[in-house]
């Protein structure tokens, strides 16, 4: 199944939206709840950001019944070093954007820690493209 | 715990989400960072932080919460006020700050 959301730009009101409603679909589905919550952590992380940072941006989620795999992709400024974008603590928010509890330069790291994989490509002044993959339903050994 | 009996036992105002008040208190985070709360926080816990907007109950929701506590007396934005209601998650108001409020959930709940 797909599912597809549109994301605003700087428009905080509404950040959370899309990661809320696939939090609704999944749970419809059945999926494992601890399952979820990875997915929720990682899927708000890289929505938030599309918020923070970009234009505007489209989350197209597909889950099937042993993997969810969303893909954020976005229209903005993009990261010019990836490796230096993931390192906790790292952030090149504004300061408002600070001001409200975002900002800290954890989003990406609780990304990449609440999913199986995950993938940042970039290009500078194009836009940014994240996958986050998670394995669903998995028995557990 | 009840979120009720809290409320009750340190005299908190209940801001909004009333509803929501006979959740179970599973324990208690403190943080005023958002994706600390959202990278770190369990389920079923209650939220002491001074961040008063929306997207407190954004993550809130998202991660289950029992309710926020704002410290210092502090009011929610208004559309944090109505994020509350529909997702009957309670925003309660202390007049203590932080330190004081969360020491003396601690002591509640341990």
């Amino acid at each position: 199944m797909v599912f597809e959301f549109e994301v605003q730009g700087g428009d905080f009101a509404t950040a959370g939206n899309a990661s809320s409603q696939i939090k609704k679909i999944l749970k419809q589905l059945n999926v494992d709840h601890r399952d979820i919550k990875r997915i929720v952590v990682a899927l708000y992380e890289a929505e938030v950001n599309i918020v923070a940072h970009a234009f505007k941006g489209r989350i197209i989620a597909n889950i099937d019944t042993s993997e969810v795999r969303i893909r954020l992709v976005d229209e903005g400024p993009g990261i010019p070093d990836i490796e230096l974008a993931m390192q906790q603590g790292y952030s090149t928010a504004s300061s408002e954007v600070r001001e409200m509890g975002f900002g800290a330069g954890m989003g990406l790291p609780n990304m990449k820690k609440n999913t199986d994989e995950m993938h940042v490509t970039s290009v500078v002044d194009k836009g940014t493209t994240v996958e986050l993959i998670v394995f669903i339903n998995q028995p557990t050994t | 715990m009840t979120v009720k009996e809290l409320v009750d036992a340190l005299n908190l105002t209940v801001v909004s989400g009333a509803s929501g008040l006979n959740k179970e208190v599973a324990g208690g985070y403190v943080s005023d960072l958002l994706s600390d709360v959202m990278g770190n926080c369990d389920a079923g816990r209650i939220w002491i932080t001074l961040q008063t907007h929306k997207n407190v109950m954004a993550i809130a929701s998202l991660k289950d919460l029992s309710a926020v506590i704002l410290v210092k007396d502090l009011k929610p934005e208004p559309d944090m006020a109505l994020q509350s209601e529909e997702e009957e998650i309670p925003v309660l108001s202390s007049s203590l700050q932080t330190f004081e409020l969360a020491g003396k959930i601690y002591d509640l709940l341990k």
